[in-house]
């Protein structure tokens, strides 16, 4: 296994200067677009507020709603099952749709599904999955992970995406304009919501008092998915319970104002129970999600409801993009999620982050996203996961740090120039962060030449 | 042991000290649940806004909105159309219908949303299959907010529910907005209060009953 280098990995997207314009500009005007439409709403605070503590009820209760859950979408005719991971729930679905004798897949957006790389399993042993959301679908005919939780083909401009759809859909390669790409997705999606013979959903929510799934889209492609084929199945990740219905009203405000801007997502949906003579299936999953409820620190993250908009307003995602983080969660909440999946494997994500706590300001269900990444750094340095230049630049600075005497050689108090110190710790091939910044201009006088020379030894004023 | 057993047990052992739920308020105070708000916060959302017609003939409203329309199917008694729902075998044959017409329960003034359930649309498929939508809409039956909305009882009874406002969108490609992605390239609200022989049979059996609608 191959650990993630961020820096790395995200200095090709850096270079393409139209993309990465473009995508800072976006993600940009996404949450400028959250700041008005929360803004609107003088109970915003006390509405996040809600949020986190019924999450937070909800998780400490978790066992005890799961149960309830169940109980319900049993009753209402449903089928549950459960797996403990990845692999036991690709091998659930393969099974339901392989006894159905059912080929074709048609599944609406779940971020649940990416992180188990259910397509990855399914495509091999003959059942084709259609992702039916535009930015999903972009990305799967172009073999790219989605790079963002809620827009995700974020990352590519219109001439990339008529590119992707000239190779695959066979539309006319020189024909970038947006709407004949979108109109171009949906003739070409269409047949498959027709033809196919099961449904797919993930979830953004789940009501133990009903045994509810509820989805949020813009598209409707959840609703065609779930509404077309006689076997229908949604994925869950276990931490989506929320008590009852009641309770959607604080997250449907939230959630599409918080990732979009916009007060409601187009289409809002409830699936409680199957179509008569049809199935429906859920499959309710762990996959790590147990284990991270019992993390003192971490298990907050669990409250997430995949808005976005740390995203939208982290500086280090919007100038690295979310594939540059080789994971299925990127971003700030991709950066204290991944690590509890594979701690070597993405220790170097914790770093990728200013500590400038936007996306614990920004975050619908008050995770202290920034609190965690700084104690993520700490787990990994203890655990002796510190990446090696990052180990030996901290042991140097450190030492450098801890002696006056040091200290001021390095910033040139021989007159060296005070740029000395900025340029070995910023500009040295070990650093990432220094190769597409500029310090700040630096006085012409140290602090401490400008105390001796104005204060004195003693302190006195001259 | 059954992934079931095994993960309920590692999820009790793990569960932190139980935190309370806090009550919810309905957040309501000093906010409409006019229609005017409703239509302000739908035509925001791309959603589109007619008048009941004054001869009260609802199928000429439809032609007149839509004049090339070929398939027009309703699953309200209030509009004829030229394809029976009933004909549907499967619900993928409503793929031609070019406008399909239902009655809302109720709507949501806070986003312009209308509240639809399987009894609404005979057959579901029928809001997302079809190029477009036309809802009749109560103007009496509005509330406030999605605090309201979420006290319905039609929640716990429908199988199958779903919040619609406007249409069928997407912003995937550089940002730029497409009314159209997947399901209803339009949505159109008409106000046409529930005829009173309606009423009496109960086509809003499942409406609040614990007063929290308002307008």
């Amino acid at each position: 296994m191959k650990r993630i280098d961020h820096a790395e990995a995200s200095s090709k997207f850096i270079k393409a200067k139209d993309h990465i314009d473009f995508h800072d500009k976006r993600l940009w005007d996404l949450r400028q677009k959250r700041d008005r439409e929360s803004e609107s709403l003088p109970e915003w605070q006390e509405l996040r507020t809600l949020a986190s503590q019924i999450k937070e009820h909800t998780l400490t209760h978790l066992a005890g709603y799961l149960e309830e859950f169940e109980r319900n979408a049993q009753k209402n005719g449903a089928i549950v099952h459960w797996a403990r991971d990845a692999a036991e729930h690709n091998q659930l679905v393969f099974d339901l749709l392989h006894t159905r004798g059912a080929r074709m897949l048609v599944k609406a957006k779940s971020m649940l599904t990416e992180e188990c790389e259910m397509r990855e399993f399914l495509g091999p042993r003959g059942i084709e999955v259609i992702e039916t959301d535009l930015g999903e679908r972009i990305q799967q005919l172009d073999n790219e992970p989605p790079s963002h939780i809620v827009v995700p083909a974020v990352h590519k401009l219109r001439t990339d995406v008529a590119a992707v759809f000239a190779r695959t859909l066979g539309t006319d390669p020189a024909n970038s304009d947006v709407h004949y790409l979108a109109e171009s997705q949906r003739q070409t999606t269409r047949p498959h919501f027709l033809a196919a013979e099961a449904g797919m959903i993930g979830a953004n929510f789940a009501v133990a008092e009903t045994g509810t799934v509820v989805v949020c889209t813009n598209e409707g492609n959840a609703d065609l998915s779930m509404n077309l084929p006689s076997l229908q199945i949604a994925s869950i990740g276990i931490e989506k319970m929320i008590p009852r219905i009641e309770h959607l009203g604080v997250f449907i405000r939230m959630l599409s104002r918080n990732a979009l801007g916009s007060p409601i997502t187009q289409i809002t949906s409830h699936f409680r129970a199957p179509r008569p003579g049809t199935e429906m299936h859920i499959i309710l999953v762990d996959n790590g999600r147990s284990e991270r409820l019992g993390m003192a620190d971490f298990w907050y993250s669990l409250k997430c409801i995949r808005c976005g908009a740390c995203m939208n307003t982290c500086p280090v995602y919007r100038r690295s993009g979310g594939l540059s983080y080789g994971a299925t969660y990127s971003g700030p909440i991709g950066v204290i999620i991944d690590p509890t999946f594979n701690l070597r494997k993405y220790a170097a994500l914790p770093f990728a982050s200013t500590l400038n706590g936007s996306c614990s300001n920004v975050c619908p269900v008050r995770i202290n996203i920034h609190e965690q990444i700084y104690k993520w750094r700490q787990v990994i340095s203890e655990r002796g996961q510190l990446p090696m230049v990052k180990k030996n630049g901290m042991k140097l600075a450190g030492r450098i740090l801890a002696s006056p005497r040091l200290y001021r050689a390095a910033i040139g108090a021989a007159g060296t120039g005070i740029e000395y110190l900025p340029n070995f710790m910023m500009y040295n091939r070990m650093n990432a962060w220094g190769k597409q910044r500029e310090v700040p201009v630096t006085p012409p006088t140290t602090f401490r030449q400008w105390y001796l020379a104005n204060r004195g030894k003693k302190g006195k004023k001259k | 042991m059954s992934s079931r057993n095994e993960i309920l047990a590692r999820v009790r052992a793990n569960q932190p000290s139980p935190l309370p739920l806090p009550p919810v308020p309905l957040f309501d105070a000093g906010r409409p649940a006019s229609l005017a708000a409703f239509k302000a916060s739908l035509t925001r959302m791309g959603g589109k806004f007619a008048e009941a017609p004054a001869d009260g003939d609802l199928d000429a409203l439809v032609r007149h909105l839509f004049p090339d329309a070929k398939v027009v199917c309703s699953a309200t008694p209030e509009v004829a159309g030229n394809r029976a729902l009933a004909e549907a075998g499967r619900p993928a044959e409503l793929d031609d219908v070019d406008v399909g017409v239902v009655r809302a329960v109720f709507g949501v003034a806070e986003t312009g949303s209308v509240w639809l359930s399987e009894a609404q649309f005979g057959i579901n498929a029928l809001g997302f299959l079809s190029q477009h939508l036309v809802v009749l809409l109560d103007p009496a039956r509005i509330v406030v907010n999605l605090h309201h909305a979420y006290h319905d009882r039609g929640f716990h009874d429908a199988r199958y529910a779903v919040l619609m406002t406007g249409p069928s969108a997407t912003a995937d490609i550089e940002g730029i907005l497409i009314h159209g992605a997947q399901g209803i390239r339009s949505l159109t609200v008409v106000a046409v209060p529930v005829p009173p022989a309606a009423q009496e049979n109960g086509v809003r059996s499942n409406y609040p009953e614990n007063g929290v609608r308002s307008g």
